[in-house]
C-alpha cells in the first residue's frame, strides 16, 4: 500500500532532498542534498528510518500538504509553527497522520529551513543514485501546487527508542560560522585576514541553495585562480570584493580564490540563517 | 619552495591535492594517473575523486575521521607509484556547423581578427583539443589547445541565454554549452549532438584525458545529424588516440 500527498500550497521553496549525489561531480553534476544534515538525521532517527532516507526541505514559508493515507511524520530544523488540522504539533516528535489530514505551517519562530521526514521516506524519481531535486537535472526542482507525492508504507516501531535523544536546537540561533583557511587564504594580507574574522557580516537576500552571498564587500586585489575544485562550504572572494559562500547545489569548479572552507556544523548553522541576518566567521585550524 | 603534489584538507569532507600553478597535457597525464590510483585504492561508494587543470579533489560522503592519517596514507601511496610513460585516451570527432544562423558572433570575430570565415573554420577545426575536465555545468568540457589567433575577449555583458549546443570562444578557451544558459563567450557555431544525457550511464561520452577534434558540417548536415540524434541513431565517431600532445 502506498499513500499520496497532495500539495495544496507549495510554500516559498520546498523540495525533496537526501544526502545528495555522489560519483557524478566528474561530469559536472552538483552534489545537492539537504542544506542541514543534522535536522535530516534527527527526523530519520526519530522515525526509525535509515539515515539516508529522503526528506522534504522547506524554506521559511511552509507548504500545505494533504495526506491520502495514514503514516507518521516528523518535523525538524526551523520552527515554522506546524499544525495538523489546525492543531499545533511539536518539533522533533513522531506525528501520527490519518487519511485526510492536512499539515500547514505558520509564522517562523526560529531558523529558516525545516525538514519533514516520513515513515519509509518519499517515493520519488531517483536519478544518479539520489532523490535530491536540482533544477535542470531532475523532472521537478520545487514543489508546485497540485503536485502529488508518493510515500511508502512502513510500520512505526511500537516502542519509542529515542525518547532519550538529546536534540540540540541552539544552532538555530547561532551566528558563529566556523571556518578553516581555504586554499588561497594565505594570499590575503594580514589586515584582510583580520577583517574577515572581526567583521559582523550580513547575509544577502540574493541567497539560495547554490550560494549564500554576503552584503559587505572585502576589498582585495587577488588574481583569479586557474579554475579549480570547489565544494559546499567553500567561500569565494570575487575581484569586486563579494564573498560567496557556496552551498549544496554549487557548481563543481570555480575560478575565484577560495579563501575559507566552512566546517560541516557551520554549513548547518548558515542554512538556518534568514537573508539579512548577521554572521561572524570564527577561525578553525586543522 | 613548496613541494608538489601538496596534500591538504579542504574542510571536513574533502582533501585537495595541488600540483602547482601551471598546467599542461603532461601534467594532466600525471594527475589522471594519480586519480586512477586513488579511485582504485579508496572505497568508491564513500569517496569521489575529481580532477581539474592542476588539482585533484577527493570528496568524502561523510566527515573524515582522522585527516592526518588519511593524508599520510595518500602520501605513501603517491611515493610508491611509478607513472607509466604511455597513456591511452580516446579521440572524439565532434560536428560543428559554422553557419551565421548558429554563430551570432561570427561577424564580430571576422571583423576583429580580419579573417575570412574559411580561415576561422580552419583554425578552429585543426587542433586536437585536450579535455582537461568537466565542470561548471553538467557536461561542460574544459578544453585546452585553442589557436592563439582565435583568442578573443569575452562579451562585456554576458548573453542572458546562449542556446544549447552553441560553440564559443573566449580568452584561451573554447567549448560547447551543454544546455541553454547565460554565457559570455563569442559564439561561432553550433553542435547538433547531445553532450549530456541524464538518463545515460555515463551521462556524457567524454572523460578527463580524452581528446576532441571538431569538423565542419553544412546546415543540411547539421539538421540531418540533429534528426538522427533525436531518433537515438547518432553515435559520435571515436577511436584510440596514440598521438603526441
Amino acid at each position: 500500500m502506498k499513500g499520496e500527498i497532495e500539495v495544496l500550497q507549495p510554500g516559498l521553496f520546498s523540495s525533496i532532498q537526501d544526502l545528495g549525489r555522489f560519483g557524478f561531480q566528474k561530469y559536472g553534476v552538483p552534489q545537492s542534498g539537504v542544506m542541514d544534515r543534522y535536522a535530516m538525521r534527527i527526523c530519520n532517527l526519530i522515525l526509525g528510518n535509515a539515515q539516508d532516507t529522503s526528506v522534504m526541505e522547506i524554506t521559511f514559508q511552509g507548504p500545505q500538504l494533504k495526506f491520502s493515507a495514514s503514516t507518521a511524520i516528523c518535523i525538524s530544523g526551523a520552527d515554522l509553527s506546524a499544525s495538523l488540522n489546525d492543531s499545533p504539533v511539536e518539533q522533533n516528535k513522531v506525528i501520527n497522520i490519518s487519511a485526510g489530514d492536512t499539515l500547514r505551517f505558520g509564522a517562523r519562530k526560529a531558523g529558516f529551513r525545516a525538514y519533514i521526514g516520513i515513515l519509509g521516506g518519499f517515493r520519488s524519481e531517483e536519478l544518479m543514485g539520489s532523490q535530491s531535486w536540482y533544477e535542470g537535472l531532475t523532472t521537478d526542482f520545487r514543489l508546485k501546487k497540485g503536485m502529488k507525492l508518493s510515500f511508502g508504507s512502513k510500520d512505526l516501531q511500537e516502542k519509542d527508542t529515542h525518547s532519550h535523544l538529546k536534540i540540540d536546537e541552539e544552532y538555530l540561533g547561532s551566528d558563529i560560522i566556523e571556518a578553516y583557511p581555504g586554499p588561497e587564504f594565505e594570499r590575503l594580507s594580514k589586515e584582510q585576514q583580520d577583517k574577515l574574522f572581526s567583521t559582523s557580516f550580513k547575509t544577502d537576500k540574493n541567497s539560495n541553495r547554490m550560494a549564500v552571498q554576503i552584503e559587505e564587500d572585502l576589498e582585495n586585489d587577488l588574481d583569479p585562480i586557474t579554475t579549480g575544485p570547489v565544494v559546499p562550504g567553500t567561500v569565494q572572494l570575487t575581484p569586486s570584493g563579494k564573498l560567496i559562500i557556496l552551498m549544496k547545489d554549487c557548481q563543481t569548479t570555480g575560478g575565484y580564490p577560495r579563501i575559507l572552507q566552512l566546517s560541516e556544523k557551520a554549513q548547518q548553522v548558515l542554512s538556518q540563517k534568514m537573508p539579512g541576518e548577521k554572521i561572524n566567521f570564527r577561525k578553525l585550524d586543522y | 619552495m613548496k613541494e608538489f603534489p601538496e596534500i591538504s584538507p579542504m574542510g571536513e569532507r574533502a582533501i585537495l591535492i595541488n600540483f602547482g600553478e601551471n598546467y599542461s597535457p603532461e601534467k594532466l597525464r600525471k594527475l589522471l594517473f594519480y586519480k586512477d590510483l586513488l579511485e582504485n585504492k579508496l572505497v568508491k561508494e564513500k569517496v569521489e575523486v575529481i580532477n581539474t587543470y592542476n588539482s585533484i579533489l577527493i570528496s568524502y560522503m561523510f566527515t573524515i575521521e582522522d585527516v592526518y592519517s588519511e593524508i599520510s596514507s595518500l602520501k605513501s601511496l603517491f611515493d610508491e607509484a611509478n607513472i607509466p610513460k604511455n597513456f591511452n585516451s580516446q579521440i572524439f570527432y565532434v560536428p560543428v556547423c559554422y553557419d551565421e544562423e548558429f554563430g551570432p558572433d561570427l561577424k564580430l570575430i571576422l571583423d576583429e581578427k580580419d579573417l575570412e570565415i574559411e580561415e576561422i573554420i580552419k583554425l578552429h577545426t585543426a587542433p586536437v583539443y585536450q579535455v582537461y575536465f568537466i565542470g561548471f555545468l553538467p557536461g561542460f568540457l574544459y578544453l585546452g589547445g585553442l589557436d592563439e589567433k582565435l583568442q578573443i575577449s569575452r562579451k562585456k555583458t554576458p548573453r542572458k541565454s546562449v542556446e544549447k549546443g552553441s560553440v564559443g570562444i573566449g580568452e584561451k578557451q573554447t567549448g560547447i554549452y551543454p544546455k541553454s544558459s547565460p554565457g559570455g563567450w563569442q559564439i561561432l557555431g553550433k553542435c547538433p549532438v547531445e553532450l549530456f544525457d541524464k538518463n545515460e550511464d555515463p551521462p556524457t561520452p567524454f572523460s578527463a584525458g580524452d581528446k576532441i577534434k571538431f569538423f565542419s558540417v553544412s546546415r543540411e548536415e547539421f539538421f540531418e545529424i540533429e534528426e538522427e540524434v533525436k531518433r537515438g541513431n547518432y553515435k559520435l565517431k571515436s577511436e584510440n588516440y596514440e598521438g603526441g600532445d
